[in-house]
């Protein structure tokens, strides 16, 4: 076989296996977004038909009703809106800032008690007194109990993050921009604030990103601490309008009055117009984040 | 030392906040685990409640619960961590395959998706393709199979394949990005002069690409070893819609924890579970950290 016959057909092999990757990946990517456009197909769907036709991807009667529903009638949500919204918002610039204040000291080669306090983020990753001791701890000596601060002071203890951000610390600010801010007589706190942070701009949008979906996805410190319904989180609500609707279904059917609650509202498009409405900030916000992200993730991933 | 107190009083403030935080989220419930050794009643409260040695203990491992929980918990564990390992690190080698960018960063976006929806959601998306009469799978796909009105929140020997499915569908794609930057890092040169010699594609794989991303292969894995008595507590419990039919395959020690803390408030009982699942975990960790120093003392986490 001659030279360029040989590079021909391996061009023609690899063109096929590139046909090949690219299938399996638009299959991949369907994967990963189909369930999600299920559940957006459900919102728009009529419950009439949802009841007799069961949920499908291609809506035979769009309808917008579960929608006007959610935003006209239900200030639960409306107030589980704000709820979560305001506990991330706080609670995001919160953890941010202590994240980097305690980052940046570990980080300074000339800070003799670094190792010390090293430690003691590390033993918090080895060992947890875990659920029982904390559920006690916040219930009955803090006595958080439906408070807002039960929401957000369990998300502001992250050993992960500030690990993270040390090491891109150790990477990116180097020793004679803080020799130089020193000599030109700028306290630490101006060195913090306006040398290290303005250039840590990655490190802090990746861990910002992830705390942001931490809150907003947090579900966990509502079902253990939250009893008044003002207080519910989105997350919160969605669990138990999941669980209710199961209720509803095995107390009453066949009574006459499942039908009646089924009348008056769209139960089932309206779980998933809810679904949505809480995803939706989340795709929102992603791209802004993405170009970080990843660089943040393996920054830290790789070496803890 | 005193000096250096005052010296660098500033960075020592700037820790201070943090600190207390830890101190009060971290190290506290640490020295609650005595708890567990106690018989806790509301009306002698926590310290002042009578010691009662080993009894928690006792009750837990003379149910039957210990041992399901325990099992099902580092079953579904070791299957994660292996199924996870291997698709993840196939993923990141396929995408880096894809020469056309703008597909491949296209591809990244989409796969990384799922794990930004949380388990409330993901519970929502499973139920929307199970629900008993109206969901996708039940009222579509299985009546082809023969199969109709299924409901699956009654079946438990299909959980650990919905779960396994689930789980991977929220987490390879944002694990085949650790693989992928790693993969970035490799030289370059090292395919060229693969290629010079006559490598073909899937040489260069097995000869370059995996064996350079073992290091990270075996770091991740120890690190995932060490949580093996944890598991994610919003899969187990929500995706399953805490469903007592479903116990047998799908309870695990977390949801074993929270049911007899919240629901039962056998708090005795709970933080017995809860005392076994942290020393255990605690002796994993070390463990894996020692086992990763040992095979490379650059990747250990301490």
């Amino acid at each position: 076989m001659n030279p360029k016959a040989s590079v021909k057909t391996s061009q023609k092999a690899s063109k096929l296996a590139e046909t090949i990757l690219h299938i399996i990946f638009i299959a991949f990517s369907l994967a990963c977004i189909l369930p999600i456009v299920l559940i957006v197909a459900i919102s728009f769907s009529d419950e009439k038909l949802l009841t007799l036709q069961g949920y499908k991807f291609w809506p035979d009667k769009l309808d917008v009703s579960a929608y006007q529903y959610l935003f006209t009638n239900s200030t639960t949500l409306v107030k589980a809106y704000g709820v979560s919204l305001s506990v991330t918002i706080i609670g995001t610039i919160m953890a941010v800032l202590l994240i980097a204040l305690y980052a940046y000291p570990i980080f300074r080669k000339d800070f003799p008690f670094k190792k010390a306090f090293n430690f003691y983020l590390l033993i918090t990753m080895l060992f947890s007194g875990g659920l029982v001791p904390f559920y006690l701890l916040y219930v009955n000596f803090l006595e958080l109990k439906d408070s807002f601060a039960a929401l957000i002071l369990p998300g502001l203890s992250n050993a992960f993050y500030i690990f993270i951000t040390r090491t891109f610390f150790q990477q990116t600010i180097p020793e004679e921009m803080i020799e130089s801010g020193k000599l030109d007589g700028a306290s630490e706190w101006r060195i913090f604030f306006q040398l290290v942070l303005p250039i840590s701009l990655p490190v802090l949008a990746t861990v910002g990103l992830f705390t942001t979906l931490m809150y907003w996805n947090d579900w966990f410190n509502s079902m253990l601490f939250i009893n008044d319904t003002d207080k519910f989180s989105l997350q919160y609500v969605m669990i138990q309008m999941i669980r209710q609707a199961e209720f509803f279904k095995n107390q009453l059917a066949g009574s006459g009055v499942a039908l009646m609650v089924q009348e008056a509202v769209p139960t089932e498009s309206l779980r998933m117009a809810m679904v949505v409405v809480s995803i939706g900030p989340i795709l929102f916000v992603y791209p802004f984040f993405q170009k970080y992200f990843t660089k943040g993730l393996t920054i830290g991933a790789i070496k803890g | 030392m005193l000096r250096n107190v005052v010296k660098h009083r500033v960075l020592l403030l700037m820790l201070l906040p943090t600190s207390l935080i830890f101190f009060v989220n971290c190290y506290i419930p640490m020295f609650g685990v005595f708890i567990a050794f106690k018989n806790i009643n509301y009306i002698d409260g926590i310290l002042g409640s009578p010691w009662t040695g080993l009894d928690n203990f006792r009750f837990l491992f003379a149910t039957s619960d210990a041992w399901r929980v325990t099992i099902n918990t580092v079953s579904y564990n070791v299957v994660f961590i292996v199924s996870g390992l291997i698709l993840s690190v196939a993923v990141a080698i396929a995408v880096n395959e894809v020469r056309a960018k703008l597909a491949s960063r296209v591809y990244q976006t989409i796969m990384i998706m799922p794990n930004f929806l949380s388990m409330v959601v993901v519970s929502y998306i499973v139920y929307a393709f199970l629900h008993p009469e109206y969901g996708f799978l039940v009222k579509y796909i299985l009546p082809l199979f023969g199969y109709s009105s299924v409901n699956a929140y009654m079946h438990p020997q299909a959980w650990p394949y919905i779960l396994w499915i689930t789980k991977m569908w929220h987490s390879i794609g944002i694990g085949s990005v650790i693989y992928l930057a790693a993969i970035t890092g490799i030289s370059e040169e090292l395919y060229e002069a693969a290629k010079m010699d006559g490598a073909s594609k899937w040489q260069q794989i097995t000869r370059i690409t995996i064996p350079l991303l073992t290091p990270v292969m075996v770091i991740l894995t120890i690190l995932n070893l060490g949580g093996i008595f944890r598991s994610d507590f919003g899969l187990f419990y929500h995706v399953t819609l805490d469903s007592g039919a479903l116990r047998s395959t799908t309870d695990v020690i977390d949801t074993y924890v929270y049911r007899g803390l919240i629901q039962l408030n056998d708090l005795g009982m709970s933080s017995a579970a809860n005392f076994y699942q942290s020393v255990v975990g605690f002796f994993l960790v070390i463990g894996a950290n020692s086992l990763a120093r040992k095979l490379n003392r650059d990747t250990a986490l301490f």
